[in-house]
Formats: C-alpha cells, structure tokens, sequence
C-alpha cells in the first residue's frame, strides 16, 4: 500500500551488528592496521583520492565499521605513496593488496 | 629555633615539599584535613606510564618526611598575617606561627553524577576511573560483571565542558583511560573495550607509545565521538550513542559496563584558603600564581607559596617537581628576609 511517504533506511553504525570478517583477517596479515590513527595523511597524498574518493584512512575506518569498500579500492594504482607517509609506518599497499585478494579469493 | 613553614594539604605536594623542607634545614608542619597522607594517590592502584604501584610512591613520601609535625582529620580555621610572617589558627585549638605558607590543596574529582546523560548512579554498570582504580586495588564492586562482552571508556566528563563549569583539559585522564583500558582487557581478554574520545592528549614521556600499544597490541577501539546518552536496555545492558565522527554517522552500541573518567576541577576546599591569605582564584577556580611560566609556584603575595594541583590540572611528575620548587622559593625567600 503507498501511504505517500517511505522510511529511509538507517546510516546507523551498530557496532553489535557489524560484521567484522574481513577486518579480523587483515589484523592478521597487517597487524598495524589497527594502530591507525585517521591523520589523513594517505587520503592527502592520494593520486586517485581527488577523481575518485579513493582514501586509506576510509578503507581502513570501514573495515572497522564492516562497511564496503570495493568501489573504493577499484580506483587504486598501488602507487604505495600512502604506504611512504604513514606516521604509524602501516604497510597500506599491502592492507591494499589483502583486501583484494579477499575479494577475488572469494569471488566477490 | 628553626624558622616553621605551615603546608595545607598532605599530598603528594605537600609530602614532597616538606621532606625538602626539612633537607634545607626548615621546619614544616603539614595540617592534612583527611584522615590519610597521600591525598588522591594515596587511592590509585598503579600509576602511569610504568604502571607502578602508587602505594609505594606514596610510602616513600610518608617516610621522608618522619621528622615533619604533622595534623591529620584538621583544618585550617583562620591565617593572620604578622609582622614577619603567619599565624594560622587549626580546628583544634593550635595556633602555629610560621615565616611563609605553602599552600598544597590539590585538586577534586568532578562529580559525575553531574552529568546525568553518562548515567552514573543511575544505571548499575555505569562506574568512574576512581572506582575502577579501587577495584584494581582490590575493593569489591558488585556493578563490575564478572565476565563482560564489551567495556566503554567516555573520555573529558566534566572536562572540557562550559557547561559542567569546566573549560580546562584535566590532563591525564586519556592518559588514564588508556592505561585502565589495557588493565581490562588483560582482565578480561575476551571483551572489546571501546574509548570515546574527543582529541586525545598524550602529551607525555611514554605515552604515546602506550597508545599505539592499547591500539596495537590490545586491540582497544577508539571511537572519535562524545557519548551523547546512555540508557539501559531490556537485558539491564547498557546502550551508548555517540558519533562516529570519523564516519560522520551516528553510532550505538552495547557494553557490560562504562568507565566515566571523571576530571580534575578545583577544589572547594582551595578557595577558602585562597581567601584566608588573600590569595587571587583563577577564572577556572583554581589559584592564580604569579605568572604561569616563570613563577608557578609564587602567589602574589609575600610568603605565599603554591604546589601542585591547586593552581590547575598536573601530572604527579609535574607536582612532585613544582613542591621541589616551592620548598627552594620558600626556603629563599625566608633566608632573603632573615
């Protein structure tokens, strides 16, 4: 029945909801992801940031957050210029790579 | 007869300026209104960033200053200035005369029952550090579980916050929240502990590797957000919304138990000896030193010294070093007049 309105749905992050999968996995295989800070100083340095919205420290927060970041990372060169100004020394180009390899892994 | 110097408060401040005193040949007698030396340290478990037992600093100052007099569960009724110096009138009876007078009243932990939307004496989970410092020390708290899913830590209550009256940083609380937050999860491996933060200031000598420890080794989440309410839900579980400011999203989500680090406010006590001996009170409540860089520990007034906490929020570093340096200023200004 159309009542005229819809609800929108919610862009409330429910941490007990969250699936976290995929970031347990990388806390393996790149230990310092989880000593980000959010200083965006990859995102700064970007040379797809500006066309794309391509971000390290977003891949790194959605992880996090169970969030999608395929699209994102679709606009990666794998320059490693993020990787060369982490101030908390994060190997993003393998963070990069993981994620990646994730994905086709599981067919994603 | 050698010359008297009167020190208000037996804390760490205090402590320490009168074992010096007492090396330069001075007399200090300290009018303690509680029942303990120590002050708040004296109630800490273990103590940033080497995590040692606070007992021990605090036992190391009582010692030192065996050849002090000293009053406990007195206060100070009245200071009169004289022609060389003070005389302070004690609840007791005692009238002490003295040739200056240290004042070492610390600081109070903010009440936060105050802020009514973190819950504290309202929902049975919701504790502060001071609470979490005395069950780490061995006293029973039954709003601790025994074995809880997720613990939250809500950085800045009462700090930071025009509306608690607070405008000032109270310094060592991220400091604190990090170090509890690793003391947790070595408790309690299991758990996910989350910190909610605004900035954090982790300005110390080892601090900052303390952080990158909680986040690295620990696997403690910080969440860039202030708690905005807490409530309780059908399981009696506590239900946290804050910001995720990073995300720019709202956020919620489900703890066992919420550790409020309460911040360092003046305290009330200050203020009434600040007007005893006519010192000036900052406009944060605390009292006004001379000047804030060079002077700290000199009030405007002759004879009139300050330690520690009672001029604004400190590190126990900071205050162990500003009472070496009243007892040197007193101790100067005293022989100077001599």
């Amino acid at each position: 029945m159309d009542f005229g309105f819809s609800l929108s749905p919610s862009s409330a992050i429910d941490l007990d909801k969250v699936d976290l999968s995929l970031y347990r996995r990388l806390e393996q295989t790149v230990p310092d992801i989880r000593s980000c800070i959010a200083c965006g100083s990859c995102s700064a340095t970007c040379m797809a940031a500006d066309y794309s919205g391509m971000s390290v420290r977003k891949l790194i927060l959605n992880l996090q957050r169970g969030a999608d970041v395929k699209k994102m990372l679709s606009c990666c060169m794998l320059c490693g210029k993020c990787t060369m100004v982490c101030p908390r020394g994060i190997n993003t180009r393998k963070l990069i790579l993981d994620v990646c390899r994730y994905y086709s892994d599981n067919k994603l | 007869m050698k010359e008297s110097v009167v020190i208000i408060g037996g804390g760490i401040a205090g402590l320490e300026a009168a074992s010096q005193l007492l090396a330069l040949g001075l007399s200090p007698v300290i009018v303690e209104k509680s029942d303990h030396l120590g002050g708040h340290v004296a109630e800490w478990y273990r103590l940033f960033p080497d995590l040692s037992p606070a007992q021990d600093l605090v036992t190391h100052l009582v010692s030192s200053t065996s050849g002090a007099r000293i009053y406990l569960e007195t206060e100070i009724s009245r200071i009169n200035a004289l022609k060389d110096g003070y005389s302070a009138t004690l609840n007791n009876g005692d009238v002490l005369f003295c040739k200056a007078v240290l004042v070492c009243t610390g600081f109070h932990l903010f009440d936060a029952a105050k802020k009514e939307e973190y819950g504290y004496g309202i929902y049975n989970s919701v504790i502060t550090n001071r609470d979490l410092e005395h069950w780490f020390g061995g006293l029973e708290d039954a709003r601790i579980p025994d074995n809880p899913r997720a613990v939250g830590f809500v950085h800045c209550v009462g700090s930071r916050d025009v509306k608690a009256g607070n405008t000032q940083c109270s310094k060592v609380c991220c400091m604190t929240a990090i170090k509890q937050a690793i003391e947790m999860k070595e408790k309690f491996p299991e758990a996910e502990v989350y910190c909610f933060y605004m900035d954090l200031r982790l300005f110390g000598k080892k601090y900052e590797d303390f952080y990158i420890s909680a986040q690295r080794d620990y696997g403690i989440h910080f969440i860039r957000g202030r708690v905005s309410e807490v409530s309780e839900d059908i399981d009696g579980r506590l239900l946290v919304k804050a910001e995720d400011t990073l995300s720019g999203k709202p956020l919620k989500v489900r703890l066992d138990l919420l550790v409020l680090m309460a911040g360092m406010v003046c305290s009330p006590q200050t203020g009434r000896i600040a007007s005893m001996v006519r010192a000036e009170v900052d406009d944060d409540g605390f009292l006004r030193s001379r000047d804030n860089i060079y002077s700290i520990v000199e009030s405007g007034r002759k004879g009139i010294f300050f330690a520690g906490a009672c001029t604004g929020t400190k590190t126990i570093p900071e205050t162990v070093a500003e009472a070496r340096a009243a007892a040197l200023s007193a101790f100067r200004y005293i022989k100077e007049k001599a």
